[in-house]
């Protein structure tokens, strides 16, 4: 039997921030409605080997609390219809604030859907605002309520720092404010500036004299951003929540198990827009032009058949990024050879630098490590 | 048998972008050789990279067929010369190779120091020069204001030049009248010695080298037995021919006032060198023609690969290029920072980028370029005399008795306006004054000498820079003179970084050593620890600045499975991190190196 974990990806959102750069946008009701059909029909019209069982779904976008709530209960019904389901599978929906109204909550648990993640960003109206958000605080602190009242047990509270205008003083606000209300899980990204969006335009002078070292003039300088991200490190840690991933935050046993199946490189299959798949050591998507993915058009490209080499590559530089690590008999048993084999001199000269550490069997990043990932992580792409 | 009568060599002079290049489209394209589809932009210039700097590189030639108004049909031999002042040299045998020349002279902007130059040196080799005002067609032009200038600086008649517009094809027949009528035509005894001069020569993998040539005296085919004057190396005529438009046609026989090519089975530039004399073995002239010079490299770098493995390819690829410039000079070298590398000699800094170019686009190579110097004369107190090309090889100073250094004779052209801050620049470049003379109410020519290391470095864009873009200069070799000289060290995290180190005035010292910091703190990316950039003379240490440790890189966000998202940006990292090159503990990135150049940007 092979486990699969589903994505499916709602690309619609009422309006698109200003700093998001996702395969996301805002469409009329026809459109979507159109979408969803042939989301049902892409479930439906999969061929796999016929040993599937569905361990994990996750609806991402966009913005999939966006369509009515019944849509996304004909899609759990496709899902089910084309494959087993593993008891207790844990089955995420991405919600918004502010598209969430008092029924939706309680049609996704009749769907069976029992996690819920909510973008709040910040619990700053003024730092949502400027980032282009649709909703404020109270209308988040609405949608939590009626997630819970609908019997929402596991509930993820997507947060963000380093914004523009952010100091350390209203980042702690943030925290104690969703640290109050007790999610389950919480996940805090520093804010990236990305190419292509309206905060690239607005901010890339400031990236600039960041990674210089010099002082920004609307993003939080090196240091505040430095000062924000050891609070929440300890301020989470000290309220319960267990990083178990270099952004995510858990209470046990709390853990997202979707997103740790990338990081560990399970098998998972993308429906969707421009949706991304990991079969048989294979990477690859759908296309990202809607009008071709409505007219039945799928994939873009080929399929990039992972070699050996690239496979390690992945183990590592994704499995690093969980505070555990990665497990070097693991290693050893998946590709047949050493990790010292392999990477005896990366670990050699990152260990001496203090960026990562041997113990247990397990490679893990170091604090310092986890500050430089980027670096840390690059040098284990082989030649 | 041409008839001398009907043959015109000429070339066209002019300052840069004032349309020479334009106008010897319109002539090929006129004298219906090629039809305007055949045409591309630029016909003349045939390398990738002129085309893209829009100059020329190297003298080339070309011959057309013109049917004129008193119904005879006339051969042009249009020579092209390269417009810079790092080949001088080639131009004054591309000129030597006419009987005329055709002066462009923007009718907006008038005369440039560079027309002037060009002009002396035409003049020089008693052309008639025949003026044509060119882009009429600007909103600024002021034909007669040119016209007047012409004949007021350069002292010839210009009331009856052509005004033209290049671009638009304006009056360019009138260009085409005048050249049958007043370049004169080639003279020369077709049945005396053959006496020819070699204006240029390229090496072509199947042909060997291609000498082109004027053939000054006598006649030339194939089996005749010849012999270059200076170099003696020796050789049997396989082939004789002209220039198309981009293509060698083979004829049977060049003779006395022709223009055209040869070739002679010869595997190396080096024996054909440019301005030498080529002669019947058998039959030899009793002279060879006056001019030849051998070039020297007057400004000298280390080039490495940015990956050690490519080091024969290096190897290779210099030698290739050798094969077709003989004024390229290369030698093994190696450095503590930079692995090994050679030591290269260029005619100026034009042709040094011309070539790094080169190696990077047409040979794939990644290089690691060091910062260019000029040769300074080394006297030893054992009164033994070193030409020191490299900054590393200068001897303990107690050894050293004094030293010298190149100096050059500059003439700045500038507005009035101007003047003030390009003066300024040069006593900053230790310029002497020589004098000033004004061209007519609103320019005037300065005359400086200069050491020649203060404008290899960014004193051109300096120039442009402090006179709007409308400063125009022209300098020659003068000769060497005593100086205050000292090794400027760079140690970056306290260890020598070899390749960085340059020679300098030392009145200068300070100066540079405080800015070379500070743009290598610039250019250094934050690493894992702090890391201190100092400048020392000896064991002085006349600057520091520190680059401060990385704290943190972005904590990326890994989303929805997309996976090669996030490894294109660790590629991204890896890339980078490849680029530099490991001096002790710290990367330091390839361009750092050459980063002493742009000292004096913002």
């Amino acid at each position: 039997m092979r486990y699969l974990e589903i994505y499916i990806h709602i690309p619609f959102c009422v309006k698109k921030c200003d700093y998001c750069d996702f395969l996301s946008f805002a469409a009329d009701k026809e459109t979507q409605e159109r979408y969803v059909e042939e989301l049902k029909k892409e479930i439906l019209q999969w061929k796999g080997r016929g040993d599937e069982t569905v361990s994990t779904v996750f609806f991402g976008g966009g913005t999939p609390s966006l369509l009515p709530g019944g849509w996304i209960c004909a899609i759990m019904e496709a899902l089910r219809e084309r494959f087993p389901f593993q008891e207790g599978a844990e089955i995420t929906i991405e919600c918004n604030p502010g598209t969430l109204d008092a029924e939706k909550p309680a049609m996704y648990r009749a769907a069976g859907i029992n996690r819920l993640s909510l973008g709040l960003q910040s619990a700053d109206d003024g730092e949502l605002c400027l980032l282009g958000r649709i909703h404020t605080w109270k209308d988040f602190l609405e949608s939590y309520q009626t997630a819970r009242a609908a019997g929402f047990a596991n509930i993820n509270v997507d947060l963000m720092s380093a914004l523009p205008g952010q100091t350390y003083v209203s980042w702690e606000k943030t925290l104690g404010r969703v640290l109050a209300l007790e999610p389950e899980h919480i996940s805090a990204y520093s804010l990236m500036i990305e190419e292509g969006t309206p905060f690239y335009a607005r901010y890339a002078e400031d990236v600039k004299k960041r990674e210089q070292g010099l002082a920004c003039v609307y993003l939080p300088s090196e240091e505040e951003e430095r000062r924000m991200y050891l609070q929440t490190k300890e301020l989470l840690q000290r309220y319960g929540y267990d990083r178990y991933e270099i952004s995510n935050y858990a209470r046990p046993g709390r853990e997202c198990v979707h997103n740790c199946g990338y990081w560990e490189r399970r098998e998972y299959l993308g429906f969707g827009l421009g949706a991304a798949s990991l079969l048989d050591n294979c990477r690859f998507s759908n296309t990202s032009r809607m009008e071709d993915y409505l007219r039945g058009v799928r994939s873009a490209q080929p399929a990039q058949r992972l070699s050996v080499k690239e496979q390690m590559e992945e183990t590592m530089f994704l499995g690093l990024r969980m505070m555990r690590g990665v497990s070097m008999a693991d290693f050893a048993e998946t590709y047949g050879v050493s990790m010292d084999s392999v990477y005896g001199d990366v670990l050699s000269r990152l260990e001496k630098l203090g960026l990562v550490r041997t113990a247990g069997g397990r490679v893990r990043l170091t604090e310092r490590g986890i500050d430089v990932s980027n670096y840390a992580l690059s040098e284990f792409l082989l030649e | 048998m041409t008839d001398q009568s009907r043959i015109r060599n000429f070339c066209i002079i002019a300052h840069i972008d004032h349309g020479k290049s334009t106008l010897a489209d319109r002539i090929i394209e006129m004298t219906g050789l090629l039809t305007s589809r055949e045409m591309q932009a630029q016909v003349l210039d045939n390398m990738d990279l002129e085309r893209e700097r829009g100059i020329t590189i190297k003298a080339q030639a070309v011959r057309t067929i013109y049917k004129a108004k008193d119904g005879q049909e006339y051969i042009f031999n249009l020579i092209d010369t390269p417009g810079h002042v790092d080949f001088n040299y080639e131009v004054s045998r591309s000129l030597a190779a006419c009987d005329g020349a055709i002066l462009v002279v923007d009718a907006a902007q008038g005369i440039e120091a560079q027309t002037l130059a060009n002009v002396y040196l035409a003049l020089d080799h008693d052309l008639d020069i025949m003026p044509v005002i060119n882009k009429i067609d600007l909103p600024s032009a002021d034909p007669q204001r040119v016209i007047n200038e012409i004949e007021d600086v350069i002292g010839i008649e210009a009331q009856d030049a052509p005004l033209i517009s290049a671009k638009m094809g304006t009056n360019v027949e009138q260009v085409l009248e005048q050249i049958v009528e007043k370049i004169p035509a080639p003279g020369g005894d077709p049945s005396a010695p053959l006496k020819a001069l070699i204006f240029d020569s390229v090496y072509d993998s199947y042909k060997g080298v291609i000498i082109f040539c004027r053939i000054m005296e006598g006649s030339v085919k194939k089996g005749t037995p010849i012999t270059m004057m200076a170099t003696g190396a020796k050789a049997e005529v396989v082939e004789t021919g002209y220039f198309g438009a981009g293509q060698f046609i083979p004829c049977e026989e060049l003779s006395a006032g022709m223009v055209g090519y040869l070739t002679a089975s010869l595997k190396n530039v080096k024996d054909t060198r440019v301005g030498d004399t080529v002669t019947n073995t058998e039959r030899p002239c009793a002279q060879a023609l006056p001019g030849y010079k051998k070039v020297n490299s007057m400004v000298f770098c280390g080039m490495y690969p940015a990956d050690g493995a490519k080091y024969p390819d290096l190897r290779d690829a210099l030698e290739k290029l050798q094969l077709n410039d003989a004024s390229l000079q290369f030698e093994p070298e190696t450095s503590i920072a930079l692995g090994f590398g050679f030591r290269c000699g260029f005619l100026g800094l034009l042709h040094l980028e011309i070539i790094q170019e080169r190696l990077e686009r047409e040979y794939n190579l990644d290089l690691v370029t060091t910062a260019p110097g000029v040769v300074y004369k080394v006297h030893k107190t054992n009164g033994e005399v070193i030409d020191l090309t490299n900054p590393a090889n200068l001897p303990d100073p107690s050894e050293i008795d004094y030293m010298e250094e190149p100096i050059v004779s500059a003439e700045i052209m500038v507005t009035t306006e101007f003047i003030g801050p390009i003066m300024q620049l040069c006593e900053e470049r230790r310029g002497r004054y020589l004098g000033m003379e004004y061209m007519e109410e609103t320019r005037a020519l300065l005359k400086y000498e200069l050491p020649l290391n203060e404008i290899i470095y960014d004193f051109f864009d300096a120039l442009k820079s402090r006179s709007r873009g409308y400063a125009s200069f022209d300098y020659e070799m003068k000769g060497y003179e005593r100086s205050e000289l000292v090794k400027l060290d760079i140690l970056v995290n306290r260890e020598e970084v070899d390749a960085l180190s340059f020679i300098v005035f030392a009145g200068s010292a300070y100066e540079r050593g405080r800015k070379m910091c500070e743009k290598l703190k610039q250019e250094i990316p934050r690493q894992l620890f702090e890391i201190p950039i100092q400048a020392a003379i000896g064991s002085k240490i006349i600057a520091r600045e520190t680059v401060k440790a990385m704290r943190k890189d972005v904590l990326a966000k890994c989303y929805g499975g997309d996976i090669t998202r996030k490894k294109k940006l660790l590629e991204k990292q890896k890339e980078g991190k490849k680029r530099m090159r490991q001096v002790g503990n710290v990367e330091i990135p390839q361009k750092a190196f050459m980063s002493v150049l742009k000292l004096d940007e913002n």
